[in-house]
């Protein structure tokens, strides 16, 4: 838009090339403005020159104003007021996250099953549509919620607060976030959680950590899922471990299968040992 | 990624920015996106014009600053530049980099009215 004028005919560019667009079209400015130095012919006045446009004398020219805003600040303040709440009650927050048909929610419910006896649980619900998976998770006599995020591809931090008003997780409860089935997005998007948990099933291809790199970067823990199929698929667990060690050296592995069991035991102390730390520095 | 939301997020800044420092348009948003956060500059363009349309900044400029991805070698003491995440260093092979620069995505100024 030209800051003349105000017209929002084409964004004229006057980086030393002058104003290229006329203003033969009708309206009406009662003050005097000229647009004589249309014509390039040697002299510079260099009022174009800055990023506001403005190039008739007397007229303010358009404010810069500095943000130096993180794009995400919004959601990292509500991450941080989600935080604070888990901190002063203890509850320990992961956020499950993988590509949909990774087992998430069998392996959810297993784990509650395994858990609910000797740990206080709760579970928030991602998906796009449906209360499916929180009904499932409900059948297992846990608390859960379901968010539905409609047309987005992921949980954000302002979703999650608002879930907490409605599902009020005990103090010192362990809350299971699932989120959307997608390894994109949602690595982004921090929920306030203490630990990303990332799980990946031997039947996708062992190199999604290389080919989703920001995902495994962000989590802390890589479950593998459904080790049980593993004589049945072509599936390299050394090299996928390899991968994901290779864009995040820190990151803990696990192998578990929902189905049969196997592993279930390790990933139970996990979440256990990581609760107790939740307490520690109430 | 989810280059709409991050424009739903800009725009949500420029709407506050708008009431506490008192603009009423948007001509230019320059935004600083590093090399490794994922956004696709292109899609970013392309929502960024779909999100803005009958807002403040309606019609705004949109100026992306990239920053390239930069990691701390490990093995070579020195920093050393990488296009992704998994990259190895260019100089020794190894993958023991420290991803220091080329995550930002950040609104660093505006052009206003």
């Amino acid at each position: 838009m030209c800051t003349v004028c105000g017209c929002g005919e084409g964004e004229t560019r006057v980086e030393g090339e002058g104003h290229e667009h006329d203003h033969g079209h009708h309206h009406h400015h009662e003050h005097a403005h000229d647009h004589e130095h249309h014509h390039h012919d040697g002299h510079t006045h260099d009022y174009g020159q800055g990023p506001a446009h403005a190039h008739a004398p007397g007229l303010s020219q358009a404010r810069m104003v500095q943000i130096e805003e993180d794009i995400l600040g919004k959601n990292n303040q509500y991450a941080a007021a989600n935080r604070r709440l888990f901190g002063e009650q203890g509850i320990l927050a992961l956020n499950l996250v993988s590509s949909p048909g990774s087992g998430k929610t069998t392996l959810l419910a297993r784990t509650i099953d395994d858990l609910k006896g000797r740990l206080k649980l709760a579970v928030i619900e991602g998906d796009q549509q449906t209360a499916n998976d929180a009904e499932r998770i409900r059948e297992t006599g846990v608390k859960a919620l379901q968010i539905n995020t409609g047309k987005g591809c992921h949980l954000d931090a302002h979703m999650v607060g608002h879930a907490l008003e409605t599902l009020k997780p005990e103090a010192g409860s362990v809350l299971f976030i699932e989120n959307v089935g997608n390894l994109v997005c949602p690595a982004a998007f921090d929920l306030g959680e203490a630990h990303k948990v990332a799980i990946l099933s031997v039947t996708e291809g062992e190199d999604k950590p290389i080919k989703y790199p920001d995902m495994f970067h962000a989590a802390d823990l890589m479950l593998l899922n459904k080790i049980d199929l593993l004589p049945y698929v072509q599936f390299d667990v050394d090299k996928c471990i390899e991968y994901a060690r290779r864009v995040n050296p820190g990151i803990k592995v696990l192998k578990v299968s929902a189905t049969s069991g196997e592993g279930m035991d390790n990933w139970c102390r996990w979440v256990k040992a990581t609760q107790q730390l939740a307490l520690i520095g109430q | 990624m989810h280059e709409m939301s991050l424009c739903e997020s800009v725009l949500q800044v420029l709407e506050d920015h708008a009431k506490s420092r008192g603009f009423e348009k948007v001509k230019t948003v320059w935004l600083e996106i590093g090399g490794l956060s994922g956004v696709e500059l292109d899609a970013m363009r392309f929502s960024f014009d779909a999100v803005t349309r009958g807002t403040l900044a309606d019609h705004a400029r949109l100026e992306i600053i990239e920053v390239p991805g930069a990691a701390w070698c490990m093995q070579c003491c020195k920093t050393v530049s990488v296009k992704q995440r998994f990259d190895a260093c260019p100089d020794c092979g190894s993958y023991q980099l420290q991803v220091t620069g080329g995550e930002e995505m950040r609104i660093k100024e505006l052009e206003v009215s």
